[in-house]
């Protein structure tokens, strides 16, 4: 049964001016997130995935659509409830949103303190979540102290002490560099694998999928566009937008602008490859292009690693007799997704 | 300054007096202020606990009553005052008036310095489950109490400035001081030493809630 289960999600902000159209925020999404899914949301910003993620836990209420989380409908819910269920439910920022007026156990200790836990029963465990994300000595720090690294793993923490089944994660490394969001991301493929929770990650950036997702849904328009298994959208997206999104960490078929630079510095046809994983290896490829008697070179592409299957598009300038290159393509597209540039 | 060692003890009197008046309206216009502005902040379009009505009902009754003078507005009060602690003149009325006049102030500076606080504090809380009276108690409060106190120790300076309107309905002080033994009596020296005293307590107090602010602010 899926952890989470939105059904016809549909939420309408109304009209920002008086006469104007009311906003549609998330438009009809229908989405099941199951247990132990790393689940990503990407969408450029406006397109509606910060505002899903507030209605599965409600900090939003939906217009219109069922939400279940954990089996139980969420839609129409008195908010005494839903603050029960947001127990449950953790939940990362973008700009950490720790208080500033609390120490970091401080900060770590709030949710206990909600949960009605007692002291005696908070210390222990605030001890136990700061060890896990490597911040015992900063017990008694103030936000402020921490860089910002340590602040969402502060966040992190903070969210994980109910120990929640579910972790919504709002561009939580969006305001981090590189460096600290492989961190970050690291940490939460620990949460994810060591305590099994589910997360949902809302981001812009194609590589924060990449480097965590199992799943993916593309939004657009507060619709989603595209959704399933980070391999298969990753290696043959079917959208543009998410075609797109693709793009900017997987170097496909060359545009038409990259297209005329090639041109320009290699002689013979471009021809792009496209690999994945169980098809024709690139031995095979190469071995085939050897044997025709084509003098070829690698110009444009690469390999991706996604969750431990490989995929990428190899674009070839290939230089030889035409009626032999035809030949060895011919053979070579039996097998694998050839494309030649026009 | 010979006339001044006569009056001494009065003098002394009267800045007991000043104390007890600032001490009394800050603890009491303090409290109901907090509360107001609290009121005025949660039941904001869009805040915690949205309440047009009572929102709206609050901010035009601080409105009405927030622009009057206080030296008027003290002659207003005066018989509301003679019926809720059953007397109109003295130190005690001018504690009532004041502490009401000054509660409309306070709720004002509450109010904005809770808005300050970061909605994503707030929205963090929400995630967790906490109710908005929690929210208001353990993160809007404490994550707006640095400005909070020097908005405290803004209005405190104004308190001492108002009680010495005291001696118009027959307290005493020292601003009442300076007027009926310095300004009526052409003592100058008299008058410049109740008034060196009130700047003396001014600094001590806005010296104090910056400490204060600092502590709290960590900086």
């Amino acid at each position: 049964m899926a952890l989470v289960a939105l059904k016809n999600v549909t939420k309408t902000y109304p009209a920002p001016e008086k006469g104007g159209r009311e906003v549609v925020a998330v438009d009809d999404v229908t989405l099941d997130i199951e247990p132990g899914d790393v689940y990503g949301i990407i969408g450029y910003s406006g397109a509606g995935k910060s505002t899903l993620v507030r209605l599965v836990n409600a900090l939003e209420p939906a217009s219109s659509g069922s939400i279940e989380f954990d089996g139980r409908e969420l839609t129409g819910l008195p908010e005494r409830e839903l603050r029960k269920v947001r127990l449950g439910i953790g939940m990362i920022f973008q700009q950490f949103n720790l208080f500033t007026s609390k120490t970091v156990q401080g900060n770590i200790a709030y949710p206990l303190k909600v949960a009605g836990w007692s002291k005696a029963e908070i210390a222990p465990r605030v001890a136990e979540l700061l060890e896990f994300v490597g911040l015992s000595d900063k017990a008694k720090s103030y936000p402020e102290q921490l860089s910002g690294g340590q602040k969402q793993r502060v966040g992190i923490a903070r969210a994980l002490a109910t120990s929640p089944r579910l972790l919504l994660a709002d561009e939580a490394t969006s305001a981090l560099d590189p460096e600290t969001t492989q961190e970050v991301l690291e940490l939460l493929k620990r949460v994810n694998r060591e305590f099994g929770v589910t997360i949902v990650v809302i981001t812009h950036e194609m590589d924060v999928i990449q480097s965590i997702a199992t799943k993916v849904a593309v939004m657009d328009g507060g619709r989603v566009i595209e959704n399933g298994d980070v391999f298969e959208v990753f290696s043959a997206p079917q959208n543009t937008s998410s075609q797109r999104f693709v793009s900017t960490v997987v170097k496909g078929v060359p545009s038409p602008a990259e297209l005329a630079v090639l041109r320009e510095r290699h002689e013979g046809r471009i021809v792009t490859i496209s690999f994945r994983d169980g098809d024709a290896s690139q031995a095979q490829v190469f071995l085939e292009l050897a044997r025709a008697g084509l003098d070829f070179e690698l110009v444009y592409g690469g390999i991706n690693d996604i969750q431990g299957r490989a995929f990428g598009h190899l674009t070839l300038a290939i230089r030889g007799e035409d009626a032999a290159t035809d030949a060895a393509l011919a053979s070579i597209a039996a097998r694998v997704e050839v494309t030649e540039a026009a | 300054m010979d006339r001044l060692f006569e009056l001494g003890s009065e003098f002394w009197v009267a800045a007991y007096e000043t104390l007890y008046m600032v001490a009394l309206t800050l603890l009491i216009g303090g409290a109901i202020g907090l509360l107001l502005g609290v009121v005025l902040y949660s039941t904001r379009p869009g805040s915690l606990l949205p309440n047009r009505a009572v929102f709206n009902v609050l901010n035009v009754v601080i409105n009405f009553f927030r622009p009057i003078p206080f030296i008027i507005f003290l002659a207003a009060v005066q018989p509301f005052a003679r019926y809720v602690i059953g007397v109109g003149i003295g130190n005690d009325a001018l504690v009532f008036s004041l502490s009401i006049a000054a509660s409309f102030a306070i709720s004002r500076i509450v109010e904005q310095n809770l808005i300050t606080v970061s909605p994503g504090a707030i929205e963090a809380a929400r995630a967790m489950g906490a109710g908005p009276v929690r929210i208001l108690r353990t993160v809007v409060i404490p994550e707006a109490l640095g400005p909070l106190i020097l908005g405290y120790t803004f209005i405190v300076v104004a308190i001492v400035d108002m009680t010495a309107m005291a001696g118009f309905i027959g307290g005493g002080g020292l601003g009442n001081f300076a007027l009926v033994y310095g300004y009526r009596q052409f003592e100058p020296a008299i008058t410049w030493a109740a008034l060196l005293l009130i700047v003396i307590f001014v600094q001590a107090l806005q010296f104090f809630g910056n400490w204060l602010a600092r502590k709290v602010l960590r900086r």
